[in-house]
């Protein structure tokens, strides 16, 4: 009887000591960070263009996260970003002036390049190769599309312009079973 | 053969006897052959040709490139006449880069690869080889690089060398032709394709619909003891790879993993009989069986066709259409995806061209689900189809990846039973297709986050090190200005070279 009780004491004690150790390391290292402004920061396109004003994503985040800041700044995030933010934060955001961009990738027009460098110190991503009166090109696997380039371009050599549709990319659109409720013919016509 | 069980399926009309007693005739060469540089899975050929070239047959014209990539050959002899876009053979009819061959007739062979004397004393190494310079590729539609297929024995560990041809697709027949006309060279093929696997079993999977077929593949595996013929059960999609595996050794194959990974590795015949040309004869893959087939063609055949030639040159070959076609199909009709055009040519993967009339495709206008459950029952993956599609009508892709949307492979087994002809298989390959979308946008971005935070990390180490440069050239005035108006490059060179 008494082996049983010197089991239940000395387990309890262990586990009052241990409790108290790391309930008193738990104060001691807390770790003074907004979750919300990590969670944002996650979210953000994190390519640090700065075209939302703020030195880079992750004091967009911070503002945005103290509600100092809208949330249809970021550029490059465009509606998607904009709608899982207000999600995100229980805003309402007026998305009718934000156009629905199709994917874009900076591209040179080559013949109007004139090496000047000046977008390559702009990209924030190291999507442009070339070098002082060399012509430069967009390598479009890096380019996020923030468009900065196009901005500091002193001929105009700079367009953006949507991915290209191609085989490998192409998708099924959404079926639209209302309209094959009034249509004849659905419009994709399917061997089944 | 002990058989398993396989969850699900269908029992559509098959319509084999259209075409089951077609011998395969020859097409004649047609004026002007395509060859895109994409009939496969993987990176498009790089093109090794240039506009006026003669070519011979078989010489090889786009090289593949990286490492999922086929080869591609010219299918007979003579003038490259152009390297343009053309519309592929996709349901979007997007062009893609296509190599145009006119044949001047003489189809005449160039100087072939040396034919393996004794393949099963080669080193499976030599096979791999031989199979990626003959651009051969999966002939049951996906059009898998083989050569990689056949790698998988370096990596995994294999018993089995399973050959399907179950041909499970109403309508086509290429396959069940190819076993009866060409059952030694299929079996041939099979041997060296287990040899280079190192596998010391090889099972061929046939559908009892086939009872030629069966028949005369059994005869000739007879000699051969290390190769079996299993007769599988009549229910569509018993053709599918992972499907087949579990009808003959019980074994399901895990969602996103490869029947490798329980040891088994699943060829069409048409690759089998592909491969005995390539090692035996040097010669790569030119030409295919197709099945034109349906209702709307004139006279349905199986034609042994150049890759390349126009489907529209192949419904000619058939007499053309004795109605109009509501829908051109490329493939089965089950799995088949539309075709857009007629111009689009011939590829490897293409095992049927089916015009449809509207009878046969039965399109009637979608109603409201009655919660029937089919779809259910039917699932071969054992997914639910009525929930995935709710999902997808109302944009929610999350809930529907948590389904289980993407082990859909889309055989369309539960659009087929749908009573409200739902069509729910479109939902699913719309929703496959938009995750990937998403799938591919959030890898971009993370590679995108890596490259700026890279270079936050090197300028911020170049001002530390021009700062450095500066309070070591004290003192610092007529430094600074320079250093500013270039990049920070220098500044860490100079530190280098202090």
């Amino acid at each position: 009887m008494s082996g049983i009780l010197i089991a239940i004491g000395s387990l309890t004690l262990i586990g009052l000591t241990l409790g108290t150790i790391l309930g008193a390391a738990a104060r001691r290292f807390a770790v003074q960070e907004d979750p919300l402004e990590e969670e944002l920061k996650a979210m953000m396109p994190g390519s640090q263009c700065g075209q939302c004003g703020y030195p880079g994503c992750g004091q967009y985040a911070a503002a945005l996260a103290k509600g100092e800041a809208k949330i249809t700044l970021c550029a490059p995030g465009g509606k998607p970003l904009v709608e899982a933010l207000s999600s995100k934060l229980g805003v309402t955001a007026d998305l009718s002036d934000m156009e629905e961009k199709v994917p874009e990738h900076a591209y040179i027009k080559e013949e109007l390049c004139i090496g000047c460098t000046r977008c390559i110190r702009e990209c924030s991503t190291d999507a442009i190769m070339g070098a002082n009166k060399l012509m430069h090109t967009i390598i479009v696997d890096a380019c996020h599309g923030c468009s900065k380039c196009v901005k500091v371009c002193p001929t105009d050599a700079i367009i953006m312009v949507p991915y290209p549709e191609t085989v490998v990319n192409w998708h099924w659109p959404k079926p639209e079973t209302a309209k094959a409720n009034t249509q004849v013919k659905p419009e994709v016509a399917h061997a089944h | 053969m002990k058989l398993f069980q396989i969850r699900g399926g269908i029992h559509p009309e098959y319509r084999k006897d259209i075409t089951s007693e077609k011998a395969i005739t020859t097409m004649p060469m047609p004026s002007l052959l395509y060859i895109p540089l994409q009939q496969h899975i993987g990176a498009p050929a790089e093109v090794l040709v240039s506009v006026g070239d003669m070519v011979k047959k078989g010489q090889m014209i786009a090289r593949n490139q990286g490492a999922v990539s086929a080869s591609h050959h010219a299918p007979s002899s003579g003038c490259i006449k152009e390297i343009t876009e053309v519309a592929a053979p996709h349901p979007s009819g997007l062009p893609q880069t296509t190599i145009i061959l006119e044949p001047d007739s003489k189809d005449e062979w160039g100087d072939p690869m040396e034919p393996i004397s004794d393949p099963f004393a080669a080193d499976p190494r030599v096979i791999h080889e031989r199979v990626a310079q003959s651009g051969i590729v999966g002939m049951g539609g996906a059009a898998f690089p083989s050569a990689i297929k056949l790698n998988l024995g370096e990596q995994k560990k294999l018993d089995t060398l399973l050959l399907n041809g179950a041909e499970c697709e109403p309508y086509l027949t290429c396959d069940d032709r190819l076993m009866r006309e060409y059952a030694d060279e299929v079996i041939d093929g099979a041997r060296i394709m287990a040899h280079a696997l190192g596998t010391t079993k090889v099972v061929i999977g046939i559908e009892l619909n086939k009872p030629q077929a069966i028949e005369v593949m059994t005869k000739a595996a007879s000699a051969f003891p290390s190769v079996q013929i299993a007769s599988v059960p009549v229910q569509y999609p018993m053709g599918s790879e992972r499907h087949l595996v579990q009808a003959i050794t019980g074994l399901e194959t895990p969602a996103r993993k490869l029947t490798a990974d329980l040891g088994i590795v699943v060829h069409n015949v048409a690759t089998a009989r592909a491969v005995h040309h390539a090692v035996r004869f040097g010669r790569p893959l030119v030409a295919r069986v197709v099945t034109v087939s349906g209702g709307a063609i004139r006279e349905p055949k199986n034609v042994l066709a150049p890759i390349g030639a126009r489907v529209a040159d192949l419904v000619e070959f058939c007499g053309g259409f004795s109605a109009r076609p509501e829908s051109v199909v490329n493939g089965g009709p089950m799995m088949g995806q539309p075709l857009p055009t007629l111009d689009a040519p011939v590829v490897k993967g293409t095992s049927g061209i089916l015009a449809l009339t509207a009878e046969e495709i039965n399109d009637r206008p979608t109603s409201a689900c009655i919660r029937c459950g089919n779809c259910i029952t039917i699932c071969p993956c054992g997914l639910s189809p009525v929930e995935m599609s709710a999902f997808i009508r109302k944009d929610n892709l999350e809930m529907a990846a948590k389904l289980g949307v993407t082990d859909c492979f889309s055989c369309g087994s539960c659009s087929w039973v749908c009573p409200s002809h739902i069509p729910l298989v479109h939902y699913f390959n719309y929703a496959k297709g938009a995750l990937r979308d998403q799938d591919n946008e959030r890898r971009k971005n993370e590679r995108i986050k890596t490259l700026a935070e890279v270079r936050t990390i090197r300028i911020e180490k170049a001002a530390e090190a021009k700062k450095a440069a500066l309070a070591a050239r004290k003192p610092a005035a007529g430094a600074a200005p320079a250093a500013a108006t270039g990049e920070a490059k220098p500044a860490t060179e100079e530190k280098a070279n202090a």
